[in-house]
């Protein structure tokens, strides 16, 4: 009998052996969608080089993909992919991490580099907590929950993340949930292919951390609430911003052509070096 | 030629093609020659928004393979701590300048002072090693810059420029040599086509081939606790014991070829110890004090890290009293003090006003006082 082998396992790193995400963690169906969204372009794992930040989300490229990784300090994963870029614009770079990683402490990389427009895939797998340290209120965190740090409560009001990095500039922003895997992986294969800051924000369920602070420990519960949760940004259109509050606007949310940095520096060198463009 | 603008020419001269700085007064010089030169050159300096982004920049540049410098001062340094351990972490060449002004805090931005000596080495958290050089005049800001790029890529850390506004902004004649008479060193990286799974990329003491990104050679890169392979490993502790010292041993076996001194204490009774723009006035007292017939030498520190407690001693059995100089209030001291107080006596005069040179005739004071 042959042995059986996942599609997608060629891309997994050979000494990679067991996954270190919980039970029910969405990280698994984010993992999948950027496999098959590179696989379904034709793309291998060295036309990428992969970077990401600390926490649960920064483990889905690092060490599982076989490519090139790095894997760095807390909240600064985009400023070390701008050198990379830089440094290598012919190569593609991803950055995956979380919504506390991407938004809290690294929440001015995000918003600097979506201005500058720098050709990349920014992947923020948004779970609404800091589950690798224990479930501490992320700035997504659902006003009123509690949490190891709230403990009475949330008292602040959430980010829209997708929306922040659509006003700080991005050229290609599109949301989703882990209830919507083919829809993700169809966004990602266009945010691989655009030339700019491509940021896709992933709500990805965390049974273990957030459910628990909020009642809801089955992953399956959280990705059917997730499917009543969404709409469209034409129905979203319709709706009063207090209908929208407990709404997520799935889709493509913005898809433009802009300058696109690395693109910039190229024609200054070759103005600094007596050229034209 | 300035001091910063000297420095920005040696990092061009050294095969720099990636620079990130942000604006921060008195290093600004540096950024600006870098920003006009470099993309003439096939290189750039990036604008960031803030030095933590800048240091994260150039570390990730190096990956990519490209030389790579940031330039700042004290409190641009403070913001990059974090990721300059990350640097020593993961083992990556770059170069970190920093052009030193008055502090603590935002301090008095203009004027120099040798504050962040101690910094360099400690300020990151745990336990790691460093290259700090600690340039004396404009033609230094060229040559250590150079130096530093070489060291940097030889040993694969980040390698510190220890100056200060008194040295950035000093202008002398400085002599930029033919490039083919500059040696220049690049990374040893491993063979093309060598199968990922067998390159040992980190942790070596004489310095591992590094898989840098692009090449295929499918480099996981991680600050954790990892072994050889790049692996990481949270469970063993007999791992971050190897981790740890397998990156200070790196520094420490080969502190000898790193390490940098002047001098010329030959036949001296009492020697000064400095570095930087003090040990101009420093030689300054010591010539005069021979004019007077008082047998007075000099030891000029270029490599302040790793620290060169084998010259202290060598310089201590030799004198009978030794004297540091400083522009602080004591800062490497301690340091030279614990190697040096075995065989002779050892005192420090700070400046008369922290931010300002030892004036020679204050030297010469106490070189009398130590004397009675």
């Amino acid at each position: 009998m042959n042995e059986l082998v996942h599609p997608l396992h060629r891309f997994i790193r050979p000494s990679s052996k067991h996954s270190t995400f919980c039970p029910g963690c969405g990280d698994g169906t984010v993992t999948q969608s950027i496999l098959r969204a590179i696989d379904g372009l034709g793309m291998e794992l060295d036309d990428f080089i992969f970077v990401s930040g600390i926490g649960c989300a920064a483990w889905i490229p690092s060490p599982f993909f076989n490519a090139d990784v790095l894997h760095t300090t807390h909240g600064r994963p985009i400023a070390f992919a701008f050198g990379i870029k830089m440094g290598l614009p012919d190569k593609k770079v991803m950055v995956v991490s979380g919504d506390g990683d991407l938004v809290a402490i690294g929440g001015n990389h995000l918003i600097q580099n979506a201005r500058r427009n720098v050709e990349m895939v920014v992947l923020c797998v948004n779970n609404g907590i800091y589950g690798m340290t224990g479930g501490q209120a992320a700035p997504t965190t659902p006003m009123g929950i509690k949490t190891t740090t709230t403990p009475y409560g949330t008292v602040e009001n959430v980010f829209n993340i997708s929306k922040l990095v659509m006003a700080a500039g991005a050229s290609f922003v599109a949301c989703w949930t882990t209830a919507h895997p083919k829809q993700l992986t169809n966004s990602i294969k266009k945010a691989i292919q655009k030339k700019g800051f491509a940021f896709i924000e992933v709500f990805s369920q965390c049974p273990i951390q957030f459910g628990r602070k909020t009642g809801v420990e089955s992953a399956v519960q959280m990705l059917e609430d997730y499917k009543r949760r969404s709409v469209t940004p034409k129905e979203a259109a319709k709706l009063s911003d207090e209908e929208l509050k407990d709404r997520i606007v799935v889709g493509e949310l913005i898809d433009l052509e802009k300058p696109e940095m690395s693109e910039e520096v190229r024609k200054m060198k070759s103005k600094a070096q007596g050229g034209g463009e | 030629m300035m001091g910063n603008v000297a420095c920005a020419e040696g990092a061009i001269a050294a095969g720099c093609e990636f620079t990130a700085g942000y604006p921060i007064t008195p290093a600004t010089e540096v950024a600006n020659r870098l920003a006009e030169r470099l993309p003439q050159v096939g290189g750039a300096f990036f604008q960031m928004e803030d030095e933590i982004s800048a240091i994260a920049a150039v570390i990730g540049a190096s990956w990519v393979g490209r030389k790579s410098m940031t330039v700042t001062s004290g409190p641009g340094i403070s913001l990059m701590l974090e990721n300059i351990g990350f640097a020593i972490g993961v083992e990556t060449p770059c170069v970190v300048v920093n052009v030193q002004r008055g502090a603590p805090t935002t301090g008095m931005p203009t004027v120099g002072v040798q504050g962040d000596m101690v910094q360099a080495k400690r300020g990151s958290h745990g336990d790691y090693e460093i290259i700090a050089l600690c340039p004396s005049s404009p033609q230094e800001m060229f040559d250590h810059t150079i130096i530093a790029f070489n060291y940097a890529e030889r040993y694969r850390t980040p390698v510190f420029i220890l100056s200060d506004a008194f040295v950035g902004h000093m202008r002398e004649e400085v002599v930029i040599p033919e490039p083919e008479k500059i040696r220049t060193e690049y990374r040893k990286i491993p063979e093309p086509g060598t199968d990922p799974q067998k390159i040992k990329g980190f942790l070596d003491e004489d310095v591992a081939a590094m898989p840098i990104f692009g090449r295929g050679f499918k480099a996981h890169v991680t600050s954790s606790c990892h072994d050889e392979y790049g692996k990481r490993n949270l469970i063993d502790i007999s791992a971050l014991d190897n981790f740890i010292r397998k990156l200070s041993n790196k520094i420490l076996k080969h502190k000898e070829e790193i390490i940098l001194v002047e001098r010329d204490y030959e036949g001296a009774e009492i020697v000064l110890v400095s570095y930087g723009a003090v040990a101009r006035a420093a030689a300054m007292a010591a010539a005069q004090a021979r004019k007077d017939g008082i047998p007075v030498g000099t030891l000029r520190l270029i490599t302040a890290w790793p620290f060169p407690e084998e010259e202290i001693e060598k310089m201590a059995r030799q004198a009978k009293r030794v004297i540091v100089l400083e522009n602080n209030l004591g800062q490497i001291y301690p340091y030279i003090k614990a190697e040096a107080a075995r065989y002779a006596d050892v005192s420090f005069l700070p400046p008369r006003l922290v931010g300002e040179i030892q004036d020679p005739e204050d030297i010469l004071r106490k070189i009398r006082e130590v004397l009675k």
